[in-house]
């Protein structure tokens, strides 16, 4: 949590007035109970009436004096909250970008991109009602502790008496809220999980006729979530009338010991307005423990995020045939650490020519772009660009070599020309040659550059959107072009026709195409057949064809044959 | 599934019409209606605790006038009214705490049988409902609009009630302390009602924008975390991270002026409150003077001015939640009085052992009444034959599957079964007929043997069997708990391709004779594909079969091919034929094997 809260640090002098300004705020609060005592007590004696208005005038004031103090403090606390949340979310999200890929499958997508959204906002929501509530509170409490103590020493002992019965009662009801909470939350995304399956499986729901089923597994679930939220009920509603109880008691008891001390009445009816202002500051402090305890743990969960090292590690390493583009050589890796995914790649190309990298899913073709693009470093082995090896290169230089569309990549809500640019600021000509190679053109001329693609793309059809991120992949000229299964949405006619404009507009690119068509790899200069991690086999379509009984079986079981 | 209309009726999009207050009562109403007796309970226990709470200030009030009492303070008087008062506030308590946990109950109550009414209409509403809307709008009806119905009857409610209780009250209370002194609230209490109004008028946009602002930001980081191999990749972090402080800037600043005049309101009711408390003391003062009031009087004034102030605002700031819950409660009634699927024909048969004989004669269709998606289609399929059916997306090969399973009715046309006209028999026994294998593959949360099972009446050995066939058993196996492991959304690693391979093991395992696959292995890898080809081959066996397909090594071997073409059959025949034929069936074969 410390690391947490020095982004608050920029903002102290902020913070410092705002508490100033609450203090002040709440002594003008704490002044008015003690002007109505004096009134009733000395004042209305004499018979003063001029005094009476004076002090009437002076409650005014200290009402004035708490309203001012208290809406600017708000202000201040208010800026310097959201200003921290702003600095933590952007360091966070900062710290995000630049995760190495190994530390993201560490948290897990969902797992970071709630700790950029509920995690910060929890955190925000801490801080905020901690500097509004948490310093106001506790200086009502103390000041109306003390000024008690300073009217009559026994009649506040019995007021201080009531306060740890108070602060226990909620202290206990909402430390066995919080895991009814918890349970009851859980419950909950069950609903939503189930709701959620019957929706996107409706069809089958009423192919195989289990509405009835369905209804049944639902009514379980609600009949528990019900079940736990009433429990939640009767914890929660214990607060407010035991509360108020212990309140009440404290009160009778106030005046039986003040008329056992012979105690002014101004004096038992001040100290009856005490008791509310502790009281309703102890309810405030129970709120901040509930909002602090949720606020910590989200803390917690966005430091560690903080604490990842991300600065890449370039070494001098000794270079390797500069003759190639690209190389691998000897290169094992593997995700978890355990069995590796890729074992022993070799394979070497010149500039220009084409990889061709076929297999099943899961034979760990996109592992090998992983690794070339070093979002993984190799366990075992080097890999070489330009004859240089790549942990010797800064890896945006080494990007920048490359133009990559990922399996499945992802396209942002925003302009065709938004994510086809993707920031890079790239001329217009490139970006509509680019779309015409990827044979996006139809498309993106009826809608134009500047149509807005939905979130997820969803106005999109698959075969379009695989289309744009080749585009995208081609717009910056790369050194290297990476298609990994970047046609399988596309019909024959217009792989053929992507391919045939990667030869003929990109001719100077080294392509390394990932597929599971024998048809996008065909024509490569080289192509390998991964299976489980390994080449079983490389060379072209012609040699694999002879050499590779594997290959061969998968070309003529996708060109109609019949299966091996 | 049919492409999403350009008109969405959206769940939520009533927001902007007017609201049928009467309609949501009366539907309100209904299901508070088995609960009217613990309802009038609540109620009664609810004033009396409120009553109770009011007698405190007063009984107070006479004790501390016993303690200024003449000739000192009266020892068995203040005991008397301190008995009294403990025991006052003892029952208050206690039938606060009734009433609260009794609305608790009932609202309990309400919001499962809401539930479940929403989650069986939803169960029975056609297709099309959910081709038209979004998932999540359906589910923020039955989880967010119902808990705010819920929340409201549980709370604002009693709120108001005791409000209304508190203030009628505490006024009667010091109206008969102190007329005049009342006079104070004259001027107060409207003043704090326009404070109020006024600032949460201006407030509520506030808070909206702030909300959508927050929500803008979320869905930012869901999207671009998502792809951040690209952004990496591209070497675009700070580009990303400069659109990202926009959003963030954005967002801070909408919560800034939210939260600052959002806060204003506490201290605004809190001056008017302390100016009351201000102008009680100087008149009472002044009135005591006069002799008309005690000091006592003066206390019990105070504190039931204090009780006074409060639920005026409550009440205020209750009547925006008020508003949010009838507007949520609307949607789920229109939720619960959607149509259900047109019910079966009257004496609609019960299709029973089917052979599998299509027939479609004539057939006609569109989502969307004058745009056909579908034009006078005719097949026929004998028991055991594959059909195949190609195009391009959207060309109305899903469609086809639809009106089999009577999804969707036929604008014009028939389609029989074994010669029976399919609208004349049950829903449940036609769509029994078929085994569906999708293309995105339909796993629920529970274990990979109920997922397996769901559907069929199999032992354990059939279904390890079946698996075996879809090549999947030595898979499931190697998981943590084996066939009891539980699939859930992120806790097992299993790969699209291997939930196809699921749910084809599942389609073995339902005894139908016919079989849809759409895109059926779209996710399984070639050499899979081939290794399960026997496996497809014995689940299509005698079974009359609808494949839709890319791949057209799927579809040679098919006794029938359906080219589709903007919502026609352009063409219609085995491959060889087609082939022959030079049409745009050729076209499309030939261009895999076409080289550059």
């Amino acid at each position: 949590m410390t690391k947490t809260l020095k982004y608050l640090k920029p903002y102290g002098v902020t913070v410092f007035w705002g508490l100033v300004l609450k203090l002040i705020g709440a002594v003008a609060e704490l002044f008015l109970p003690m002007l109505l005592e004096y009134i009733i007590d000395d004042v209305v004696p004499r018979r003063d009436m001029n005094m009476i208005l004076i002090l009437g005038g002076v409650m005014l004031i200290c009402s004035l004096v708490a309203l001012l103090s208290n809406v600017y403090a708000n202000r201040l606390t208010v800026r310097s909250s959201g200003n921290m949340t702003h600095d933590l979310r952007l360091e966070l999200f900062r710290r995000t970008s630049y995760l190495k890929c190994g530390q993201v499958d560490k948290f897990g997508l969902s797992s970071l991109i709630s700790r950029l959204t509920s995690d910060t906002y929890y955190v925000n929501q801490m801080v905020a009602r901690t500097l509004r509530l948490g310093v106001r509170a506790p200086i009502l409490i103390l000041g109306g502790v003390i000024i008690a103590f300073t009217r009559d020493v026994m009649l506040a002992c019995v007021l201080l008496a009531c306060v740890p019965f108070v602060g226990l009662t909620i202290y206990f009801i909402t430390k066995r809220s919080i895991p009814v909470y918890f349970s009851v939350q859980r419950k909950q995304d069950d609903m939503v999980r189930v709701t959620q399956e019957n929706v996107s499986g409706v069809r089958v729901v009423k192919a195989l006729s289990k509405s009835e089923y369905e209804c049944g597994r639902f009514g379980d679930i609600t009949k528990e979530l019900a079940s736990r939220e009433f429990k939640a009920n009767k914890i929660m509603s214990l607060s407010n009338p035991l509360a108020t109880l212990i309140l009440n008691i404290g009160l009778i008891a106030v005046i039986v010991v003040g008329a056992f001390r012979g105690n002014s009445m101004g004096t038992v009816l001040a100290f009856l307005s005490y008791f509310v202002i502790i009281l309703n500051a102890m309810i405030g402090l129970s709120k901040i423990f509930v909002v602090m305890s949720r606020g910590a743990a989200s803390a917690a969960r966005i430091e560690s995020v903080l604490d990842e090292d991300v600065t890449e590690e370039i070494g001098q390493y000794p270079a390797g045939d500069p003759q190639y583009k690209l190389e691998f050589r000897s290169v094992s890796f593997s995700y978890n650490g355990v069995r590796d995914n890729v074992k022993n790649i070799n394979f070497a190309i010149k500039k220009g020519a084409t990889l061709g990298i076929l297999g099943a899913t899961g034979s760990g073709k996109s592992t090998l772009v992983n690794l070339m693009l070093r979002f993984y470093d190799a366990r075992e082995g080097e890999i070489f660009v330009d004859g240089e090896n790549v942990r010797s290169i800064p890896s945006d230089v080494l990007r920048k070599k490359f133009g990559v569309a990922f399996q499945s990549d992802f396209l942002m809500a925003a302009s065709v020309r938004e994510n086809i640019d993707y920031g890079r600021g790239l001329a217009d000509e490139d970006i509509v040659k680019a779309v015409k190679a990827a044979q996006a053109d139809d498309f993106v001329s009826a809608v134009g550059l500047d149509y807005d693609l939905s979130q997820k793309a969803s106005n999109l059809s698959g075969g379009q959107k695989q289309r744009l991120a080749v585009a995208r992949a081609l717009a910056g000229n790369p050194e290297i072009l990476v298609l990994d299964d970047s046609s399988s949405a596309l019909d024959y006619a217009t792989d053929a026709a992507l391919r045939k404009s990667l030869a003929a507009e990109y001719a100077g690119a080294t392509k390394v195409i990932v597929a599971q068509r024998v048809s996008s790899v065909r024509h490569a200069d080289l192509i390998l057949v991964m299976d489980d991690g390994e080449v079983i086999g490389s060379g072209t379509h012609e040699s694999l064809l002879r050499s590779c009984g594997e290959y061969k079986n998968i070309f003529s079981a996708q060109m109609g044959g019949e299966y091996a | 599934m049919p492409e999403r209309r350009l008109n969405v009726r959206d769940t939520r999009s009533i927001k902007g019409k007017k609201i049928d207050k009467k309609y949501v009562l009366k539907n309100i109403l209904k299901y508070l209606k088995p609960y009217s007796a613990l309802l009038v309970f609540v109620f009664l226990a609810n004033i009396l605790s409120t009553v109770f709470s009011l007698l405190g200030p007063k009984i107070c009030g006479l004790a501390i006038d016993a303690i200024g009492a003449e000739g000192g303070p009266d020892f068995r008087l203040i005991g008397y009214y301190s008995a009294i008062l403990a025991g006052v506030y003892l029952l208050s308590a206690i039938l606060l705490y009734l009433s609260t946990i009794g609305m608790g109950y009932i609202s309990r109550g309400m919001v499962f049988r809401m539930r479940n009414d929403v989650f069986r209409t939803l169960t029975t509403l056609p297709v099309s409902f959910f081709d038209e809307r979004q998932a999540g709008d359906i589910i923020s009806v039955l989880s967010y609009d119902i808990d705010t119905v819920g929340e409201s009857v549980a709370n604002d409610i009693i709120i108001v009630l005791k409000s209304v209780v508190l203030v009628v009250g505490s006024l009667i209370m010091m109206l008969s302390i102190a007329p005049l002194l009342v006079l104070v609230f004259a001027v107060t209490i409207p003043v704090s009602v326009i404070l109020t109004r006024f600032i949460v008028k201006r407030v509520q946009p506030l808070f909206r924008k702030r909300s959508a602002k927050l929500g803008e930001l979320n869905g930012f980081v869901e999207e671009i975390t998502t792809g951040q191999k690209t952004t990496k990749a591209y070497g675009c972090e700070e580009k990303i991270i400069s659109r990202f402080e926009e959003k963030n800037r954005d967002a801070i600043d909408a919560y800034a002026r939210a939260e600052y005049y959002g806060t204003v309101s506490g201290p605004c009711v809190g001056l008017v409150n302390n100016i009351s408390l201000a102008l009680v003391s100087v008149f009472g003062a002044i009135m005591f003077m006069r002799g008309v009031i005690t000091p006592g009087d003066i206390s019990s004034f105070v504190l039931y001015s204090r009780k006074f102030s409060g639920p005026i605002n409550e009440t205020a700031n209750i009547m925006g939640e008020f508003q949010s819950a009838i507007a949520a409660a609307e949607r789920v009634f229109r939720v619960t009085d959607e149509k259900p699927e047109k019910p079966d024909a009257e004496g609609a048969e019960t299709l029973t052992g089917v052979r599998g004989d299509v027939d479609i004669e004539n057939l006609s269709f569109g989502y969307v009444s004058g745009v056909p998606v579908i034009k006078d289609f005719t097949l026929h399929a004998k028991q055991g034959e594959t059909i195949a059916i190609v195009g391009h997306t959207g060309a109305g090969k899903t469609t086809i599957i639809n009106l089999l399973m009577r999804f969707y009715d036929p604008d014009s046309g028939v389609i029989k079964i074994d010669g029976k006209d399919i609208s004349k028999v049950t829903r449940a026994s036609l769509r029994r007929c078929f085994t569906m294998v999708l293309q995105d593959s339909w796993l629920f949360a529970g274990t990979v043997y109920e997922n397996l099972v769901y559907g069929s009446d199999v032992s354990r050995e059939e279904v390890i069997n079946a698996c075996k066939a879809a090549k999947i058993h030595s898979f499931i196996t190697c998981l943590p708990q084996g066939y009891d492991t539980v699939l859930t959304d992120n806790a097992v690693n299993i790969s699209k391709g291997q939930k196809q391979l699921l749910t084809i093991a599942r389609a073995m395992l339902l005894d139908s004779p016919m079989l849809i696959l759409d895109e059926a292995t779209s996710n399984v890898d070639t050499r899979t594909e081939q290794i399960i080809q026997s496996a497809m081959r014995e689940l299509m066996k005698g079974r009359t079969c609808f494949v839709i397909a890319h791949r057209l090594s799927t579809i040679k071997n098919a006794d029938n091919i359906l080219v589709m073409r903007d919502g026609n059959v352009a063409e219609q025949g085995k491959h060889a034929e087609l082939l022959k034929a030079g049409g745009y069936y050729a076209e499309l074969y030939n261009s895999q094997f076409e080289s550059f």
